[in-house]
């Protein structure tokens, strides 16, 4: 990455204390019609924090950065940036930017024309505007590409505009909205260390929508999970991972087992085929819960090596799909059938389709989650 | 871009198709060279030959009646092109980008004066503009009359469809995310409009301006209903030549407006091809 800009704001030299807090969402509720986007959310999100929302398409993650970035108007809650309440603050005028989905680079003009409209726009001097363009362009890495149109740009080379014409007029919250979602693989993944590196030089706070949980894993400082309309989880990614509150974010979240199961006692819970797992569960007997098994916190082994200090459940290999680094099992446990993923050392003992064999874990790599 | 046919017509299809083809540019581009051929034609009767002259031009270009009739044609032309222009395009954009009350019913009555017969638009306008300067001359005692004017507004009147038609599918088919890119970045609406929605649909405004000139100049109908004493356009003019009996004068006129006519095409298809150049990759 090049050289680091000046961090946006001067609260600093104002000797103000700086703003703990730099969006939040009251209550927030966007309805289209009669459908509803987004249902009463309610989020904080922190100066210089890398915030994701986390959800599939259609969950409202979308037109909730939209609101943030005043491209929607929300039909109940309230909206603040910096302290600041948004209210019906068309998007020109609130201190934010966005990266787009489709980059929405201008057409008909040049990369320096692009990332110089916001500049233009804000009447920034001419000398400025051109040491600052410069700046944003040199953090992008695409010095030299200055004069070319977005039609003969790579899509990585477009992504990169598009992130400099919104940083370079130093925002104090950068809204992302599936910045990487075009890019092939290898590529979305450099972008991925680079877009966190970048945040972290320049401090921004960035709010950051995406479908790919591992995207959101891998770059966040936290995360919401979001499903038709509602925030369903916010926190860290370990948190969002280890400790799944629902069975839709244990199961968006990573791969994941769930075995229905009921509460017996404070705890125990009781799966479907009578076997009786100690879980502390906070919830009155009777209510259903899932119980979450990732599978690389399981393992495949033969029925007699199984000690009694344990969990297990015992069943018979149905499919082994062999993935280079692990092997990933399915085991057949009567009423369902477990995934298992074993790591690919040296010395593990594969096992045959047919194979009966028990799926053990320890107590801690379990979670439940509200059915 | 080539687009290319994966069966070629073979044998006899091959020659039918070509002779078709030859048999419809004939029938499209003789009588052309026929009014060609004849303005340039000695004789007095239109349609026979006589030792070539350029008598007839001559006569074009001293007659009163032409001149003026050229320059009323030429100033409707210009003005409704212009005003239809502006507010056909604000049309199409109102009801490409926004959702509001009536705007069903705006779009239908739209495409109105492209469906209606010239005839009953001409009549429509007539009685409006006569009824119309009745009430505004008992109430102000002024003395509107049909002219220059009403040839202006009804030409405007009807130019604002076609301008609004054809900028609305290059609306249709720019990327509105473009727009709200803009105004995430600082652009007011007018910045945004002027800077970004303005340059993606220029080859569709220009596009309508063209139609709506060709249109204006080409009126004959509508322009012959509302037109006043001491107003008339060339169109409307030959037409009552033709009536009075043919002069090869016509064929002179004709022949000069098709001269102008291609010169505008031709202009355009450039102004299109230098367009399509500056905005592609450098």
């Amino acid at each position: 990455m090049g050289e680091l800009t000046e961090t946006p704001g001067r609260a600093d030299d104002a000797e103000v204390p700086r703003p703990v807090e730099s969006v939040r969402l009251e209550s927030v509720t966007k309805r289209f019609d009669t459908v509803i986007a987004v249902d009463s959310v309610g989020l904080s999100i922190g100066e210089g924090e890398f915030f994701s929302l986390l959800g599939p398409s259609g969950c409202g993650k979308t037109t909730t950065l939209r609101m943030i970035a005043g491209l929607e108007f929300p039909t109940e809650g309230s909206i603040r940036i910096h302290g600041e309440e948004m209210g019906l603050r068309p998007p020109n005028k609130r201190p934010v930017n966005t990266v787009f989905q489709n980059y929405a680079l201008f057409p008909h003009m040049s990369v320096a024309q692009n990332v110089s409209f916001g500049l233009e726009m804000r009447k920034v001097a001419k000398a400025e505007r051109t040491q600052r363009v410069a700046q944003a362009i040199a953090l992008v890495q695409l010095t030299g590409m200055e004069n070319r149109k977005p039609a003969a740009l790579s899509g990585g080379q477009q992504q990169r505009v598009a992130l400099a014409r919104a940083l370079v007029n130093r925002p104090r919250v950068l809204l992302l909205d599936e910045p990487l979602g075009a890019l092939d693989l290898k590529l979305r993944q450099e972008m991925q260390s680079e877009l966190k590196a970048l945040q972290q030089q320049v401090g921004l706070t960035f709010v950051y929508v995406t479908h790919d949980q591992e995207e959101a894993l891998t770059m966040s400082d936290r995360i919401g999970v979001m499903n038709q309309g509602h925030l369903l989880q916010v926190g860290p990614p370990e948190e969002i991972y280890e400790q799944p509150l629902t069975r839709f974010v244990a199961d968006f979240i990573g791969r994941t087992n769930l075995l229905d199961a009921t509460v017996e006692s404070a705890e125990i819970v009781c799966l479907a085929n009578g076997d009786r797992l100690p879980a502390a569960s906070g919830l009155p007997a009777g209510a259903k819960v899932s119980v979450s098994l990732r599978p690389e916190r399981l393992a495949v082994r033969p029925r007699d090596s199984v000690s009694p200090d344990m969990l297990a459940l015992e069943g018979e290999v149905d499919r082994v799909t062999y993935m280079g680094n692990a092997v990933v099992y399915g085991v057949k446990v009567g009423w369902m059938t477990i995934e298992v993923r074993q790591e690919n050392e040296p010395g593990t003992v594969r096992h045959e389709v047919g194979d009966e064999v028990s799926v053990t874990w320890v107590p801690e790599a379990m979670s439940l989650v509200v059915a | 871009m080539s687009v290319q046919s994966t069966a070629r017509p073979r044998g006899g299809a091959r020659w039918l198709l070509a002779g078709h083809a030859w048999l419809v540019y004939a029938f499209f581009y003789i009588p052309i060279i026929v009014l060609f051929v004849y303005s340039f034609s000695g004789s007095r009767l239109v349609g026979q030959w006589e030792a070539p002259t350029l008598e007839w031009y001559r006569e074009v270009f001293e007659n009163d009646n032409i001149q003026r009739s050229v320059w009323v044609s030429v100033r409707v032309a210009f003005f409704s092109t212009i005003i239809s222009t502006v507010l056909g395009t604000m049309s199409a954009l109102a009801l490409e980008r926004f959702r509001w009350r009536g705007r069903r019913v705006f779009d239908a009555l739209l495409y109105m004066p492209l469906i209606i017969p010239d005839v009953t638009m001409a009549v429509m306008m007539l009685v409006f503009f006569v009824q119309a300067f009745d009430i505004i001359d008992s109430i102000f005692g002024t003395q509107f009359l049909l002219g220059f004017n009403t040839i202006l507004l009804s030409h405007i009147a009807f130019n604002i469809s076609f301008v609004a038609i054809v900028v609305r599918a290059r609306l249709a088919s720019s990327d509105p995310t473009l727009e709200e890119a803009a105004a995430d970045l600082y652009a007011s609406r007018w910045q945004c409009f002027r800077r970004v929605t303005l340059p993606q649909i220029m080859p569709g405004v220009l596009a309508g301006a063209l139609l709506a000139l060709t249109v204006s100049l080409d009126d004959v109908v509508i322009t012959s209903f509302v037109t006043g004493p001491g107003s008339t356009t060339l169109p409307v003019y030959v037409f009552g030549l033709i009536k009075r009996g043919l002069s090869p004068a016509i064929n002179a006129v004709s022949v000069l407006m098709l001269v102008v006519s291609m010169a505008l095409i031709f202009g355009s298809l450039l102004l299109q091809r230098v367009i399509s150049r500056e905005s592609s990759l450098d």
